[in-house]
């Protein structure tokens, strides 16, 4: 049985939202999904699924929390705890089942209510064998873009180009956060964090939410609508021990991806996939992870950058929207925001950012400092 | 213990054990601080807390008086439409006892806590709070209460501005 999504719904990402609760937020994220896919949530709905993990949120047993603000209350609602796109697949094996005729997901990020937001990741880490040496919590990317950069050869200006492409295609997308007209010197003078990291290769926080409403095949069928399909989707988490990773490669993408790629019957994804919405949270991770997803061989996603192989007019575009350093830093919703992106993408709906004649679209995702666990989702146009 | 085991093998470890760092562990305080955006709904309501009055928001579509107030209707999923002020007078709906403080702590006053549905709100619409002027004896599901409120300049836009919920007066006579 396929699935697709019928209803996309985005709030604007902003450095902060003080006018709003992050139930407030989440309402509009929902109402307008809703609205984009013709569906009532109180009567059409029949799963609702949410994406949160309790230390961003700031309480305990967030999912309690969820029903109200997007039409789930007495209904079926369960909260993953990771990011949006392990949400997605839940949603995906939910109708899967044959239970559930139409499923939403959720995911937001209010960190602008966390006042610590160093001491929350910090809180991550393994509390006997890493959490005495203190020291932020960033030095693991730093660590991470080290290894990376060596293994595959990879230079600081490519780092760089990373930096100025999604900061300025994020000037074609109204609901970025952090649209700028940066370039590569720019980035490679500004300030070093945790080498070879600087400043610029960080993307900063922001507060925003994304909804997305999924039918199967037949539900889709009898409303008319004209689904994105959900191809092919994987997730898997590396080794949680930092010692014991290899840190010059995402082995949780590949695996993600060889999961989703199989689903979606995709044997050459570098010839079969036409665009990619990846996490770039921190520039390196943009290379690390087309690498390993097999957008690129080992080695090349940095030279291709430079070369403007990922913008929005190259061979492989490559977070269009924007990506994490031009939109923001949306936590849990990162992931889910690049399925949302590549659907848009594919309806043709992306606006001033929409790039041509795009079929076939990856949404990778990464959960973040400190972890190694990734999601991949292939997504479709068309019969 | 029982009848017949009179001592468990092994050591017996006591609080000063784990203290003087006999056992091995480890320890950390997460720096974990947070401030939460209010939102619409409730800086409207916790501003109204100052002033001593409750606000509610309306939902045409169900009619219902919704409080505390929101801005979206969970019911009708559709955003509410009026702000209304209600009474600081209602019913306890549900209510217990507390011999234990947050410590599990024996404490020789209980605490009383309960729900109480507000006076012009929808039905089963209220806040949880504390009793107060009244004994263990006297409190039951259904006596009319009122709110005490904390003086003026003590007020800081907390449901604390309201020190507790008391016997209304028509009840007592």
């Amino acid at each position: 049985m396929r699935v697709g999504i019928i209803g996309v719904g985005m709030t604007a990402f902003r450095p902060s939202t003080p006018e709003y609760s992050w139930k407030e937020l989440m309402f509009e994220a929902a109402s307008r999904a809703y609205a984009d896919a013709g569906v009532d949530p109180r009567t059409e709905v029949d799963s609702f699924v949410t994406c949160a993990e309790d230390y961003y949120e700031g309480f305990g047993i967030f999912d309690e929390f969820t029903p109200d603000q997007i039409g789930g209350a007495l209904r079926p609602v369960c909260t993953v705890t990771g990011d949006g796109l392990q949400g997605l697949a839940n949603a995906f094996m939910q109708i899967q089942t044959g239970l559930i005729d139409i499923a939403v997901v959720e995911a937001h990020s209010k960190a602008s209510d966390i006042l610590t937001l160093e001491g929350i990741i910090e809180h991550g880490l393994d509390p006997i064998w890493n959490k005495p040496l203190g020291g932020h919590p960033f030095l693991i990317a730093g660590l991470e873009a080290d290894a990376f950069l060596r293994k595959t050869r990879t230079s600081a200006k490519a780092l760089a180009a990373v930096v100025a492409k999604n900061r300025k295609n994020a000037l074609r997308n109204p609901l970025a956060a952090y649209a700028a007209n940066v370039d590569a010197a720019q980035v490679l003078s500004s300030p070093e964090r945790f080498t070879p990291l600087r400043a610029l290769d960080i993307a900063a926080p922001a507060d925003g939410g994304v909804v997305l409403v999924l039918a199967s095949e037949a539900a889709a069928k009898r409303r008319h609508a004209n689904p994105v399909w959900i191809r092919g989707i994987g997730w898997a988490s590396d080794s949680p021990t930092l010692e014991t990773r290899d840190w010059t490669q995402a082995a949780y993408a590949q695996l993600a991806a060889e999961m989703a790629y199989r689903l979606a019957k995709v044997r050459r994804p570098a010839t079969e996939i036409d665009f990619a919405e990846v996490d770039d949270r921190f520039s390196y991770k943009e290379l690390q992870h087309l690498e390993a997803v097999g957008l690129a061989k080992k080695g090349e996603a940095g030279r291709t950058v430079v070369k403007g192989g990922y913008d929005p007019g190259g061979a492989l575009p490559v977070n269009v929207a924007g990506g994490s350093l031009g939109c923001g830093n949306v936590f849990e919703a990162t992931g889910l925001h690049r399925a949302a992106e590549v659907a848009l993408q594919l309806r043709g709906d992306a606006g001033s950012h929409q790039i041509d004649g795009v079929r076939v679209g990856l949404a990778q995702s990464w959960r973040y400092i400190p972890s190694a666990t990734g999601a991949v989702a292939v997504l479709g146009a068309g019969q | 213990m029982s009848e017949r085991i009179k001592k468990w093998p092994g050591v017996e470890l006591s609080a000063a054990d784990l203290n003087e760092g006999k056992v091995t562990q480890t320890r950390f305080r997460p720096n974990a601080k947070y401030a939460w955006s209010a939102g619409e709904a409730m800086s409207r309501f916790l501003a109204e807390l100052q002033n001593g009055r409750l606000i509610a928001r309306t939902c045409h579509s169900c009619k219902r008086i919704l409080f505390p107030p929101r801005m979206f209707c969970e019911s009708c999923f559709r955003p509410t439409d009026e702000w209304t002020f209600i009474q600081d007078t209602g019913t306890i709906e549900t209510f217990s006892i507390s011999y234990l403080d947050t410590d599990a702590k024996r404490i020789p006053d209980p605490i009383l806590v309960g729900v109480v549905s507000i006076d012009g709100a929808s039905p089963k619409m209220g806040m949880m709070h504390y009793f107060g002027d009244m004994t263990k004896e006297q409190i039951r599901i259904g006596m009319r209460v009122k709110a005490v409120w904390r003086p003026w300049e003590e007020r800081r836009g907390s449901v604390l501005d309201i020190r507790h919920f008391g016997p209304l007066k028509e009840d007592a006579k």
